[in-house]
């Protein structure tokens, strides 16, 4: 039995080596995925250990940056004078004390003066002081260059510099957050962090007295002190001794904590990176497993007159299934190590990917561990055995007499009550989606589990149920398709079309599990486009509804910008009104010193006396105005806190100044202003630095909105993180976002084509042989060598539309309800029927595709030999 | 070369529907070399019924295959419709094979997703052409299957399912049909309704019938028969009996077994 195994897999090696290749895909994919979220992970934990003191100082409970807020009588920040510093160095336990200087608000700009983009990792900007990390070498290594000596030198990172187009010794402009905004230095070096790479972060390195320049308006201060201990001094007893000298309203904490903060703080966001990645490689693999249990079908059918024999002459059915399995067994290790060596390959070229968006990884840590090992190998084997299983199973049914029957179809199956199962699994799918429409039920669980109650999930749940309940019925819900399509090709391509349509309708099972592969990947694909064009759609209704001024102004990066822009922009000719707005942060009700956690942060939305003219807010109750001393605060808002209008609220700013204003109105939620709106003439008095988040400007009557609009993109034309848009630029912004993520979905999504592109070939090329004889027939009898390439193309064609319709159609049903799940966020729906018709379109070009080998393959065939096949 | 009976008509006068010129057909190299045409010239006739006959392995397949445009002689022309098959290519064959030539094998003549009037049909809608109504019906009267047109293959016996494979050959009224063992695989009863219908369409509707066949009394069917053996023609008899056939056949036999060649001598 063994060697009619290993006989079985040699004879038939094109035949699995293209079924292999879909497991070889799927692997392929999940190895590459895990390598390089191990290979993130590695990246960002040695830049954080290789970055981390043995401990340091730093203002308490620094943790949140909303909580520093709530700080009275620090001033704007709290720093740390030379002194304390000075103190902290005579300890005997401190080997070095460095004081750090760092900030936020600086950009590069490149050789063409545009801002150097980032994959939205942050901008480190501190200074060098050569301070050790917990392994006791120095934080930074050089790269290249020499450090930063004066005020006016800077050390980049190898990547920004590369990108930016700045060589060492070149000067390099700088976009600093207050005071002189524009500035030029020398590039003395490039640097990275000890320990490999930056993970996409723009390093920007300045000596000491430049970095104070930048953010301590040059005076001698520090924000935090890097401390290194004195040799079998542990990290413990380098902190108790420290927090002896610490100043008031700083801590010392251990290097330790630092590294496992820092680590929480990244681990959420890697792990969405490695969960969004593995959930493609998971469909990639289902989509895998439909193509095995395809293959193996067809490779049992064709040699079920093989296994009667084996039958009639004494084999047990368990020695046909074990064979089959055997078979299954050998061919998954074999690709499995493909896979896992394709997906070591795979890894690199993501790590290339997202090198290109910015995100440097290391290639060094892109290996391959036993853990990603095992586990690609451990799916490889279990889901091509699990799909082989069936069709083994089918196998050993094969009844001994078949070997002396003619004709080579196995029996009938009975597909009855396949069939009703799968209508009752769609509906418990479709029901489940529906749910959110008809009402989530309210039960709770025993063990205290409750129904969770996420409509979306719901939805998702439901859509997940019913896409493989179709795939496993694909044969009977795909039986109209089929025939509505063999009309369509009779009509159009005659008697080669109507062969076609035939031959698809044979075996619909195969048909259907065929198309399903690609119905599950279109399907998603358009799910995920209903739901970016609705996003789209939503954008455009909200910026429509709620866009009101002509221009506005604002930085793209969100981050804010001084109030000397709108004073230049008020001066322009065309402009009427410039409305100021300013975000700042408060505590709500009064501070707690004892127990800062409990200090409830807030973002207050400071307006102008222009907001409530420019724009329609919907006040449920009081007034849309708010003036000084007064508040507004959003439906939600107020409903959290219990405020009823008039209510006074209590707010404390990080100047320790508080403010009581009264909510002069209850508005309905918007996009136009935060939770809570205030004055700015408020922040003001709350001694909040003045500064600006946006600008919504109106022209004056007449102006020509065009020319305005030059003339204030002149004005902030050295200043790269203003941008001025009017509405459908507004827009667009906003949609860009949506739309680049959805071009990278489509781009993994795709992989899941490529898969189902296989199974279609895999599917005719089993055909083509199974109809050798026929082909020869036909051949003899007068078909044409192109329209047997037809008849096939035709064919394959047939059965990507199948696949194509029936996930175009589950996609948009659930991207519809989803919509619906989501109409908070959603608010309009929009089916892409343009989008839609592409991917129909690329489904027929996935069939001519297909197709391509196995015609060719057909046509080749000698006619004669056809005739004479056994 | 014929010793025995005249031909039916003057051979100066007759059309010729096909011809064979000094055809050899080799398979394999050196040692493994088997020549399964030896020089076959043949010539054969519109509106005759002829049948070719010969030991296994005498190649009678083969010359078929090559008369029917489906097979390439090693050297040696071959003629249809007054066409030289030799230099045609690939397209050109297939219509030729489509719109000139009939053929009915021994077993798998029928595409099993078509019903039998889509069979009957294919080389012509193949074509795109449109069938002439008054010939479709008399094919379908002559091979007698009306009520059956609408099922599919499955759903026939062997012996119709062999008639209707003889329906579509004749279905584009092509120049010559060839038939290799047609009735190889029948019973006597079905056998006669195929030669019967085959004849049929000789004698009604002027066709032009070349057949393979083992069995004498389907070759007693015919106007004309053709022995072949190692590759060569060897003899032939014109309307002969079912009588004269098997003591042609035994003739043939004794010489294989190394008796004396009677062709040569006369
Ligand atoms: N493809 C091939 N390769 C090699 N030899 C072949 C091939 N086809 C036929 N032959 C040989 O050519 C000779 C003639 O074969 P052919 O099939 O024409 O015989 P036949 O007269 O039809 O026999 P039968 O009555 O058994 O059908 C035989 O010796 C056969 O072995
Ligand atoms: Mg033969």
């Amino acid at each position: 039995m063994l060697r009619l195994t290993l006989r079985n897999l040699a004879a038939h090696k094109v035949r699995l080596l293209m079924s292999t290749l879909a497991i070889v895909l799927g692997v392929a994919f999940l190895a590459g995925v895990l390598t390089f979220s191990h290979g993130l992970d590695r990246t960002f934990s040695g830049i954080i250990s290789g970055s981390t003191p043995d401990a340091q100082v730093r203002p308490a409970n620094s943790a949140s940056a909303a909580e520093a807020a709530a700080r009275p009588g620090a001033g704007s920040e709290a720093m740390l004078e030379p002194e304390a510093i000075e103190r902290l160095r005579t300890l005997p336990e401190i080997a070095r004390a460095d004081g750090v200087v760092q900030g936020t608000g600086l950009y590069v700009l490149d050789t063409e003066d545009k801002l150097v983009s980032s994959s939205g990792a942050p901008t480190l900007a501190f200074n060098h002081t050569g301070s050790r990390n917990l392994l006791g070498e120095p934080m930074l290594e050089l790269e290249e260059g020499s450090w930063p000596k004066t005020e006016k030198e800077l050390v980049l990172d190898g990547a920004t510099a590369e990108r930016a187009g700045y060589r060492v010794g070149d000067s390099v402009t700088l976009i600093a957050p207050q005071g002189e905004t524009r500035r030029k230095v020398t590039l003395t070096g490039t640097a990275a962090f000890n320990g490999g790479g930056t993970a996409g972060a723009q390093l920007l390195v300045f000596s000491t007295a430049g970095a104070q320049n930048l953010f301590t308006e040059g005076k001698d201060v520090y924000a935090a002190v890097s401390l290194t201990a004195a040799p079998g001094v542990s990290q413990k007893e380098l902190v108790e001794a420290a927090n002896t000298v610490v100043p008031d309203g700083f801590e010392a904490v251990t290097g330790d904590k630092v590294v496992a903060e820092s680590e929480d703080a990244i681990g959420d966001f890697l792990d969405v990176i490695s969960v969004f990645l593995i959930v493609f490689a998971v469909i990639a693999v289902i989509v895998g497993a439909f193509i095995i249990v395809n293959t193996f079908s067809i490779l049992i059918a064709q040699r079920s007159r093989q296994l009667a024999l084996l039958r009639a002459l004494g084999a047990s059915r368990r020695q046909v299934t074990a064979s089959v399995l055997f078979e299954a067994l050998v061919m998954s290790l074999i690709a499995a190590t493909i896979g896992v060596l394709a997906g070591w390959g795979l890894a690199h070229g993501l790590a290339a990917a997202f090198r290109q968006a910015g995100l440097e990884i290391a290639s060094d840590v892109l290996v391959l561990t036993p853990r990603t090992i095992w586990i690609s190998y451990a799916v490889g084997v279990l889901v091509t055995l699990a799909a082989a299983l069936l069709p083994s199973r089918r196998a050993a049914k094969v009844p001994p007499v078949a070997a002396m029957r003619e004709d080579t179809q196995p029996p009938a199956r009975s597909t009855a009550l396949r069939t009703s199962a799968g209508l009752v699994l769609l509906a418990a799918g479709l029901g489940l989606a529906a749910m959110p429409r008809i009402g989530i039920p309210e039960i709770s669980l025993p063990g205290g589990f409750e129904v969770p109650t996420s409509p979306a999930l719901w939805v998702g749940v439901g859509a997940g149920v019913s896409i493989l309940s179709v795939a496993w019925i694909s044969a009977f819900l795909g039986r109209p398709v089929l025939a509505a399509l063999r009309t369509l090709s009779e009509l159009a391509f005659g008697m080669t079309g109507k062969l076609a349509g035939q031959n698809a309708m044979r075996d619909p099972r195969r048909t259907g599990a065929t198309a399903s592969a690609l119905m599950i990947g279109l399907a998603l694909v358009s799910l995920i486009g209903v739901l970016a064009a609705s996003m789209n759609a939503s954008v455009s209704d909200v910026v429509e509804e709620e866009f009101k001024p002509d221009l506005i102004v604002q930085s793209p990066t969100y981050t804010p910008f001084p109030a000397s822009i709108g004073d230049e922009m008020e001066k322009v000719e065309g402009v009427a009104t410039v409305s100021r707005a300013q975000v700042a942060q408060a505590v709500l009700g009064k501070v707690d010193l004892q127990n800062p956690k409990k200090n409830e942060p807030a973002f207050l939305f400071g307006v102008d006396e222009h907001m409530s003219r420019i724009y329609d807010l919907d006040a449920l109750e009081g007034s849309d105005d708010v003036k000084p001393g007064q508040v507004l605060v959003t439906e939600e808002t107020a409903k959290e806190h219990k405020w009823q209008l008039g209510d006074r609220i209590d707010l404390t700013f990080r100047s320790g100044r508080q403010l009581q204003p009264q909510i002069s109105g209850i508005i309905a939620e918007t996009q136009v202003t935060g939770d809570i709106t205030v004055r700015i003439e408020d922040l003001v008095e709350a001694k909040v630095p003045r500064e600006d988040a946006s600008l919504s400007i109106l022209l004056a009557r007449g102006a020509d909105p065009a020319v305005v609009h030059e003339r204030l993109d002149k004005l902030v034309a050295d200043r790269p993180v203003v941008a001025v848009q009017d509405k459908e630029e507004f827009a667009e912004s906003i949609k860009g976002q949506v739309n680049q993520l959805l071009y990278m979905i489509y781009g993994l999504l795709a992989l899941a084509i490529v898969i189902a592109v296989i199974g279609i070939v895999n599917t005719l090329g089993l055909s083509v042989i199974e109809r050798t004889r026929e082909i020869g027939l036909l051949r003899a009898i007068g078909l044409s060598r192109g329209q047997l390439r037809r008849m096939i193309t035709l064919e394959s064609v047939t059965i990507a539309v199948l696949g194509a319709v029936l996930g175009l159609a589950l996609g948009v049903l659930f991207g519809v309800l989803l919509r619906d799940a989501l109409r908070d966020d959603l608010t309009s729906l929009w089916v892409p029927l343009d989008q839609l018709a592409a991917f129909l379109a690329v489904a027929v070009a996935v069939g001519v595709l297909a197709a391509l080998v196995p015609a060719i393959r057909a046509g080749r065939q000698d006619v004669l030999k056809a005739i004479a096949t056994e | 070369m014929s010793l025995t009976d005249p031909a039916p008509q003057d051979p100066a006068q007759r059309e010729i529907a096909a011809q064979a010129i000094d055809v050899h057909k080799t398979y394999g190299k050196d040692a493994a070399e088997v020549r399964a045409l030896d020089g076959v010239s043949l010539d054969l006739y519109a509106g005759e019924f002829t049948a070719i006959m010969g030991p296994s392995g005498s190649g009678k397949s083969t010359l078929m295959h090559c008369l029917a445009a489906l097979d390439k002689p090693t050297t040696g022309e071959v003629v249809v419709g007054g066409r030289k098959l030799g230099r045609l290519r690939d397209r050109r064959l297939t219509e030729l094979r489509r719109d000139k030539i009939g053929f009915v094998f021994q077993a798998f003549n029928l595409v099993p997703t078509l019903t039998a009037q889509e069979n009957i049909l294919l080389p012509l809608s193949l074509a795109r052409k449109k069938p002439d109504p008054g010939w479709f019906d008399q094919v379908i009267d002559t091979v007698g299957l009306r009520p059956r047109l609408d099922h599919k293959p499955s759903e026939l016996s062997g012996g119709q399912q062999q008639r209707v494979a003889c329906a579509r050959a004749l279905a584009s009224k092509p120049d010559i049909v060839f038939a290799d063992e047609p009735t190889g695989n029948l019973d006597s009863t079905s056998a006669a309704q195929v030669l019967g219908f085959l004849r049929h369409s000789v004698d009604d509707l002027g066709q032009t019938i070349v057949m393979v066949s083992h069995d004498p009394v389907a070759a007693s069917y015919c106007d004309r028969v053709i022995f072949l053996a190692d590759g060569r023609v060897v003899d032939e008899l014109a309307k002969p009996s079912r009588e004269q056939i098997l003591a042609h056949m035994a003739d043939l036999q004794s010489r294989a077994m190394g008796l004396a060649p009677i062709g040569e001598d006369a």
